[in-house]
C-alpha cells in the first residue's frame, strides 16, 4: 500500500480545467519530485491534495483512506504536512507562535526538536513572522509543518528565491529528513540539487504526466525531460 | 465651554470608545478571521439589551440579568452561526450583505412583535446609582465609571487571549490567512464558531450595559455599526488591538467633536452661521478621520496582514 496515490486526478477552477487525469504514487519515506514549467499543473495537485481544491474527477488515497475532497484540516490531521508556496508565515505570530500554534503531539518532532534542527529559528524566536529573511522564513514553514509531526512533507517550490548557500541548507535539511524516514513531495527547478537524494520524478505538461521514473532513469532521459522544462 | 465640561465630555467619549470596541470586538475579527461581512452585528446588541431588560423585569436584580443575558446573547449568536451564517462565508460580500440586512429587519420586527415599539428603560442598578465627586465642582455617575472599568477588564481579558493563548494565535494567523491555518490540520470552521459566538455575547455586553444610559428601542445597534465598521477599519481589519485603540479614538473625537465643533466654527464664521456648520461638521468629523487615517495607513493602524501585531 502506498502512502499517497492519485488515480486519474482532474482538477481545475471554474470552467478551467487544468489537470486531465494525473497518476502519481509516493511509497513510505520515499522522496518524489513534481516537476514541469509553471502552469502545467504542480501547485493545483498540491492543493487537490491537500483539500483546498476539490477534484472534478479521480481519487486520492492517502495512508490507504480515500482523502478525494476531504477537507484541508482533515488532510493535515491525517498527516500531510505542507510547505506552501511563497511560504505563508503568518507575520502577526512570532516565530515561536508560528510553530506552537499548530503543534500536534503523535510523533516526536516538538518545539525543542525544531530548534535543534533549525537552530537559526531559536535566534529569531521573538521576532514576528514578517521580520524574516526568506531563508528563515522558509525554515519556519518546514518547521511548522513537522510540529504537526507528518508522515507526508509536501513542499510547493522549496528554494524558490533564495540565495544559494541558504538553498544548500534547505537541501541537506530535506535530505536529513529523508533520512530520518520521512515521505516528501516536492516541487522545485533545481534537478541536481534534488537528485541527490530523491528517489522518483513525475513530469507535469498540460495537466498530464509526460515522463516520470528513477532518478537513474531521470540521467539517462535528460534530453526528454529538458525539453520539457525549457522552451 | 470650561475645563469641567471638557473632562465630562472626555469621560462620557472614553465610555463610549468602550461601548463601541466591545462591539467592534467581534466585528473585527468575524471579518478579519472569514472575510464575512455581518450587518447584523448590531442586532445581537440589541438583543443584549432587550434580553437584559427581560430577564430585569423577571428577577428585579440587575447582575443576575445581566448574566443570564449573556449566556441568552452567547447562545443565539451560536444558533445564527449555525442555522444561518455559516452558509454564507462562502458567498461573495453583496450576498453576506443582503442576507444580514434581511436578518436586522426581521430581527427589528421580531422584536417590536415581542416588546412592542415603544422605547424602554432600564434602571441604574442600586449599588452604582451614585454619583462622585470628580473634581471640586465635578461630579460623574458611578455607572458610567463602572461601563468603563468593565470595558477595559474586557479589552484586558481579550488581549491575553489574543496574545497569550494558542487559541489566540490560531485567531491571530486565521486573520492574516485563514487558507494555511486550515491546511495545518486546524478546524477553522468551528475557531470561526466559538469566535462568533463570543464576539455576539460581547456585542450583546454592550447592549446590557448600554441600556441604564440609553433608551432601549428597535434598531437601537444599526447607528452603532456603522460607527463599528469606521472602528474597525481605523484599527486594522481582524487586529483587537487596533480595535481597541481605534474605538477610543473615535469615541473621543466623536462625543468631544460635537462639544466643540460649534464654538470651534464660531472662530472662524458668525454666530448663526457656525450654529449650521458646527453640526454637521461634528457629525462627519470620524469619517474624516478615517479618510485621513486611511490616506497614510491603507490597512487601518494594526493590519492583521502586515507587519505590527
Amino acid at each position: 500500500m502506498s502512502l499517497l496515490e492519485l488515480k486519474g486526478l482532474e482538477a481545475g477552477y471554474g470552467y478551467s480545467q487544468i489537470l486531465f487525469g494525473v497518476d502519481l504514487k509516493l511509497e513510505r519515506g520515499e522522496a518524489a519530485t513534481l516537476m514541469g514549467r509553471n502552469g502545467m499543473g504542480k501547485t493545483t495537485t498540491v492543493r487537490s491534495i491537500m483539500g483546498l481544491l476539490k477534484p472534478q474527477a479521480g481519487e486520492i488515497r492517502f495512508d490507504g483512506h480515500p482523502i478525494t475532497g476531504l477537507a484541508a484540516y482533515k488532510v493535515g490531521r491525517a498527516g500531510v504536512g505542507l510547505v506552501p508556496e511563497g511560504r505563508r508565515i503568518f507575520p502577526t505570530l512570532t516565530v515561536e507562535e508560528n510553530l506552537r500554534a499548530f503543534a500536534r503531539s503523535r510523533g516526536n518532532w516538538t518545539l525543542r526538536k525544531v530548534y535543534d534542527f533549525f537552530p537559526r529559528l531559536e535566534e529569531r524566536k521573538v521576532n514576528l513572522g514578517s521580520q524574516l529573511s526568506g531563508g528563515e522564513q522558509q525554515m519556519l514553514a518546514i518547521g511548522r509543518a513537522l510540529m504537526t509531526n507528518p508522515s507526508l512533507l509536501i513542499l510547493d517550490e522549496a528554494t524558490e528565491g533564495l540565495a544559494p548557500l541558504i538553498r544548500k541548507e534547505i537541501w541537506e535539511k530535506l535530505a536529513a529528513l529523508k533520512a530520518e524516514g520521512l515521505a516528501i513531495l516536492l516541487i522545485d527547478k533545481d534537478i541536481a540539487a534534488m537528485s541527490k537524494f530523491v528517489d522518483h520524478h513525475t513530469l507535469l505538461n498540460k495537466g498530464e504526466v509526460v515522463w516520470s521514473g528513477t532518478t537513474e532513469a531521470l540521467t539517462n532521459d535528460m534530453e526528454v525531460v529538458n525539453s520539457y522544462m525549457h522552451l | 465651554m470650561n475645563s469641567t465640561i471638557l473632562l465630562i465630555q472626555l469621560l462620557n467619549g472614553v465610555q463610549f470608545g468602550v461601548l463601541l470596541f466591545l462591539i467592534a470586538a467581534g466585528l473585527t475579527l468575524v471579518f478579519g478571521v472569514m472575510g464575512f461581512i455581518n450587518l447584523a452585528h448590531g442586532v445581537q446588541y440589541m438583543i443584549g439589551a432587550y434580553l437584559t431588560f427581560m430577564y430585569y423585569s423577571w428577577t428585579n436584580h440587575f447582575l443576575a440579568a445581566l448574566a443570564l443575558g449573556l449566556v441568552t446573547a452567547l447562545v443565539l449568536g451560536l444558533l445564527l452561526e449555525e442555522l444561518i451564517f455559516r452558509h454564507l462565508y462562502t458567498r461573495d460580500h453583496l450576498d453576506q450583505v443582503l442576507a444580514t440586512f434581511g436578518i436586522i429587519l426581521f430581527v427589528n420586527e421580531l422584536v417590536k412583535v415581542i416588546w412592542g415599539p415603544g422605547t424602554l428603560t432600564l434602571p441604574t442598578p442600586e449599588i452604582l446609582s451614585g454619583s462622585i465627586q470628580l473634581t471640586e465642582n465635578l461630579k460623574y455617575p458611578v455607572y458610567r465609571l463602572a461601563l468603563i472599568a468593565i470595558g477595559l477588564f474586557v479589552a484586558l481579558c481579550l488581549y491575553v487571549i489574543v496574545t497569550k493563548t494558542r487559541v489566540g494565535m490560531l485567531i491571530r494567523a486565521g486573520a492574516s490567512d485563514s487558507e494555511t491555518v486550515n491546511a495545518l490540520g486546524v478546524n477553522i470552521s468551528r475557531l470561526f464558531m466559538i469566535v462568533f459566538g463570543f464576539g455576539a455575547m460581547l456585542a450583546g455586553l454592550a447592549g446590557a450595559l448600554a441600556a441604564p444610559i440609553f433608551t432601549i428601542e428597535p434598531g437601537m445597534g444599526d447607528n452603532l455599526l456603522i460607527v463599528a465598521f469606521v472602528v474597525i477599519i481605523i484599527g486594522g481589519i481582524g487586529s483587537i488591538r487596533g480595535a481597541f485603540i481605534a474605538a477610543l479614538l473615535v469615541g473621543v473625537l466623536d462625543t468631544l467633536g460635537r462639544t466643540i465643533a460649534t464654538d470651534a466654527m464660531g472662530l472662524i464664521f458668525d454666530a448663526s452661521a457656525a450654529n449650521q456648520i458646527g453640526p454637521s461638521i461634528a457629525s462627519m468629523l470620524i469619517y474624516l478621520f478615517m479618510a485621513t487615517i486611511l490616506f497614510f495607513k491603507p490597512q487601518g493602524l494594526f493590519p492583521a496582514q502586515g507587519g505590527a501585531r
